[in-house]
């Protein structure tokens, strides 16, 4: 098996049809292909063990993928935000590696690793004038991509995903061709996230052009959807809010293309979510949750069940709007405690999934248990009809005198005062309790910020008295990377000074 | 058989990966498939005649066997020589 049928048989059904459109240029996916085989030629050529990616998303990064997998070597694009020694470590993990990407920052990183490096530019013109139109023999090469994980927590995992994994997701999840000619999806997630993956999978597979944003931009993006009609996008929830906020301020934005968006990558404020159903109401919006893991999604919200929630009055079918859906057909979920027990539908525990698109494979080991389930170390509950509610990492629930607190049960307490705009709860040592509650919070502007007695309250007064925080810190605002993601560890580290 | 198996009709252009592999017994135009091109194409069996679609799933009556059309021809899919049928899609919204 290999990722790169799925290019092979578009550029089979349709060689003319556009298939990628990046910086005024368009490639068929005929042309697409070609340049992934002279790619592969390229790479196979250059001897090394690994294909990394080290920039912006470009065309470069769905020819250095479909190359990398018709060579029959894994490909890991790499996070170029990084700081220097966390990019370094990384560079040293699969050295001797082929790079594309910043030429004078990996020499400099890494000047005698043996690493053979090319820039974009250069890359996709020696690809391109290598295309050979015989076909290469398929490797036997299993691994596909290696993504190393965020690392929120702890040092980044080396993520091992298979040919058969990401092929199962979207043969899963994707009907063949299905697109209609003027269908093109607006992909603006990096390439080193599941996501930037998962959007050139499907999109290819589905025969949906790719409208390609190097690097997310809120005017740049509602540019592209006017100049090309996108009636796709997938965006986390940060790159909504700011596409939402200069909407707002005024800007300019022909948004009626728009038939789909997804969203993922992290937590959807509520508030969001309602305010752009309101202001796209004729578009279809769709929550999708995954790991990297698991090859991206695993459960979805889809449309339909996004404008039943947002229209109903009843609170169990409204809060429906904050759920992440239900597990896709062809993966099982369930919820365990910790002892591995199966737990009924509305109790919290760690949610476990087994499927064919599950790897749940690090460079080192498989987290997968005898059964072939995997431990998602996400934490949530099932309500009576199977939607998914999540409640945070496992590891961010803080346990004080052995009794567990979810820190979301906090965080949703503190938005109700009207003077916070965002709000973080995280264990603190405590000599008395082992953990105890402390929580950072950040203020609108105008408004003075509340003491720490009437944030006390505030909690006593609708949770029980262990949630009261210990300690609390008024910050200018919270610390998340690029995705979206809260990181606690810095939380954490503000609580301690 | 393993999952992911390619095989070749011997009579027309169908190629198929193998999803589920059922009996293992796969023909194409009536003529039984292989991993390898014959150096010589056989004949289209006319009752196998009405073509295999790219990108299509190709089922048993109980499931047991499934093909992926990856390469469309002019030879239909069968399993011991019993017509495979097309499976029908379940839409999911688009989450990528």
């Amino acid at each position: 098996m290999n990722i790169s049928l799925i290019l092979q048989m578009a550029a089979d059904a349709e060689p003319d049809r556009v298939a990628l459109v990046c910086d005024g240029r368009r490639w068929t996916y005929g042309a697409l292909l070609a340049a992934a085989r002279g790619a592969a030629r390229l790479l196979s050529e250059s001897g090394r063990g690994h294909v990394a990616f080290l920039e912006e998303s470009s065309e470069a990064a769905p020819i250095a993928l479909f190359g990398a997998a018709i060579a029959g070597i894994p490909y890991v694009p790499l996070n170029y935000r990084l700081a220097d020694a966390d990019l370094a470590a990384l560079l040293g993990r699969i050295a001797p590696a082929a790079i594309v990407g910043d030429t004078a920052r990996i020499t400099r990183l890494g000047p005698d690793s043996g690493h053979a490096v090319w820039s974009r530019g250069a890359f996709v013109t020696e690809a391109e004038a290598l295309d050979s139109a015989e076909d290469l023999a398929e490797s036997e090469e299993a691994v596909a991509v290696q993504l190393f994980t965020s690392g929120t927590t702890a040092a980044p995992k080396a993520a091992v995903l298979r040919h058969a994994n990401l092929l199962s997701y979207i043969f899963g999840t994707v009907d063949f061709g299905s697109a209609e000619p003027e269908e093109a999806a607006l992909v603006s997630v990096p390439p080193y996230h599941i996501a930037g993956i998962a959007a050139l999978l499907s999109s290819i597979y589905a025969m949906r052009r790719i409208l390609l944003l190097p690097s997310f931009d809120a005017d740049a993006w509602l540019a592209m959807v006017a100049a090309e009609g996108a009636t796709n996008a997938f965006v986390v929830p940060t790159m909504l809010s700011r596409i939402i906020a200069r909407m707002d301020e005024g800007v300019a934005a022909d948004v009626s293309s728009l038939r789909a968006i997804a969203y993922g990558g992290g937590r959807m404020p509520p508030e969001l979510i309602d305010r752009a159903l309101r202001l796209f109401p004729e578009t279809g919006f769709t929550n999708a949750y995954g790991l990297t893991e698991t090859s991206s999604t695993i459960a979805l919200l889809g449309p339909d069940e996004h404008r039943a929630a947002h229209r109903a009055s009843d609170p169990a079918m409204r809060a429906r709007l904050n759920s992440v859906g239900r597990p896709l057909p062809t993966v099982e979920l369930e919820i365990r405690d910790e002892e591995g027990r199966r737990l009924p539908p509305g109790e919290r525990g760690e949610i476990y999934v087994r499927g064919e698109q599950v790897a749940g494979e690090y460079r080192e080991r498989s987290a997968l248990d005898a059964q072939g389930w995997f431990p998602t170390r996400d934490a949530g509950w099932l309500d009576d009809e199977g939607y998914l509610f999540l409640a945070g990492r496992a590891d961010d629930v803080i346990v004080r005198g052995g009794e567990n607190i979810s820190p979301g049960e906090i965080e949703d307490v503190l938005m109700t005062h009207p003077a916070i705009a965002d709000a973080a709860a995280v264990a603190v040592p405590s000599t008395e309790w082992g953990e105890a509650v402390g929580i950072a919070v950040v203020v609108h502007p105008g408004h003075p910020a509340p003491d720490e007695d009437e944030l006390r309250a505030l909690i006593k007064g609708r949770l029980r008295s262990s949630r009261v925080p210990e300690r609390i810190v008024v910050l200018g605002g919270l610390p998340y990377n690029e995705m979206g993601k809260l990181l606690r560890r810095e939380i954490r580290k503000a609580l301690e000074k | 058989m393993k999952p992911g198996t390619r095989l070749k009709s011997t009579v027309c252009d169908t190629e198929v990966m193998v999803i589920r592999a059922g009996s293992g017994v796969f023909e194409c135009g009536g003529a039984p498939m292989a991993e390898q091109r014959p150096a010589e194409r056989g004949t289209l069996n006319p009752a196998f005649a009405d073509g295999s679609k790219i990108g299509k799933r190709y089922v048993n009556a109980d499931g047991s066997a499934e093909l992926l059309c990856v390469k469309a021809g002019q030879g239909s899919l069968s399993c011991g020589l019993v017509a495979l049928l097309i499976k029908d899609a379940k839409p999911l919204p688009s989450s990528d």
